[in-house]
């Protein structure tokens, strides 16, 4: 196939992943949604890594996934030091960023 | 076959990717990321990236989401039905719902026009030629052959920032105020190695709310010395004892009482 195909392809899981992420009240599902558009970029980095033939974008995805496993990390142990609190696990009611 | 195959694949993710952002049930929604990563990775395979096709499946659909799925059989989580995903709670959340929906739209139409509306003849062609062989395009021997020369920096870097996101986890998730009081979290084993490091110099078991070593013997002393006090003979088990007893309390103490700052 053509990479245009797979450029589409990325576009649309990004699009989709940036509309979850606005839309979505449950902070793990925004995280899941982040990981959709993270996952789009990568799908377009391989893309061009595959129409120059260079491995450099290879290489940028690997840092990406390493970034998003950080990001998981971080955002899940956040998820659960609120739960400890017994907030509310909703992006829409943690609205306030004071400690 | 290849386009059977990338067609499989493609629908496979965007599938995935709607299911992510549709489904009510969290756990639902992590199943749908999995499948929607492990159809990408056959597109990674088509793209003739091996190496990155065999990361995404064994520490992203492995690894990561069983992190998640863990934090979703622990949180629960709300489900938010359907319906009340586009229209909100209240007429402003409806409205704002709706633009955030609309944003997404023209979002995706921007990005098709960015990335199909070029005039790069590359894109509506089949990619570099490509050459099969142990050290070929996307092979793991090229890949680590570039991560150890070309892009070393980048290798070391992300190294250092999987460090601080450890160090950033495990501060995250210990509980606060359980390095002070003795009283609430009470005993722990001792291991071999505190006799031999330092005392107080923080172990992970210090950090997520155990009691430091320092404090384990200052209570054995206070103790052996009341019961010197109140008794001629002591034995020597009897002192001992306290400490293994109250090493199974030391997590519901914690969780029983909030952590004040946080």
């Amino acid at each position: 196939m053509a990479i245009g195909w797979y450029l589409a392809i990325s576009a649309i899981v990004f699009a989709l992943g940036a509309a979850g992420v606005m839309v979505r009240r449950n902070p793990l599902v925004v995280l899941l949604c982040l990981e959709l558009m993270l996952n789009g970029a990568n799908l377009s980095l391989i893309a061009f890594s595959r129409m120059w033939g260079n491995g450099a974008g290879q290489i940028f995805a690997i840092v990406v996934m390493t970034v998003a496993a950080c990001e998981v990390c971080i955002g899940l142990g956040m998820i659960v030091a609120i739960y400890r609190r017994r907030l509310p696990i909703d992006v829409d009611e943690l609205r306030e960023l004071q400690g | 076959m290849s386009t059977l195959l990338f067609f499989i694949a493609g629908i496979g993710a965007v599938a995935g990717a709607v299911g992510v952002v549709v489904l009510r049930d969290p756990f639902y929604a992590v199943l749908a990321l999995v499948a929607h990563l492990l159809s990408l990775s056959l597109l990674f395979l088509l793209l003739r990236s091996e190496f990155v096709a065999a990361v995404q499946v064994v520490v992203y659909a492995g690894a990561v989401m069983v992190l998640y799925v863990f934090v979703v059989a622990y949180v629960g989580g709300r489900e938010e039905p359907v319906g009340e995903l586009l229209r909100g709670r209240t007429p402003a959340g409806a409205t704002l719902r709706l633009g955030a929906a609309v944003l997404g739209g023209a979002l995706l139409i921007e990005l098709l026009i960015a990335l199909l509306g070029t005039g790069l003849k590359a894109v509506s062609g089949y990619g570099a030629s490509y050459t099969p062989g142990p050290h070929a395009f996307g092979t793991p021997a090229y890949i680590g052959w570039l991560l150890l020369s070309k892009f070393l920096l980048v290798f070391e870097a992300a190294s250092f920032l999987l460090l601080v996101a450890a160090v950033g986890g495990v501060v995250l998730a210990r509980r606060r105020a359980g390095l002070e009081d003795e009283e609430e979290s009470s005993g722990q084993v001792l291991t071999p190695l505190d006799l031999i490091r330092p005392k107080r110099t923080g172990t992970m078991v210090e950090g997520v709310g155990g009691i430091s070593y320092a404090h384990v013997l200052a209570r054995e002393e206070q103790e052996s010395e009341r019961e010197s006090e109140s008794a001629a003979t002591v034995d020597p088990a009897a002192t001992a004892e306290p400490v293994g007893a109250g090493a199974g309390a030391g997590p519901a103490a914690g969780t029983s009482r909030q952590e004040e700052g946080w």
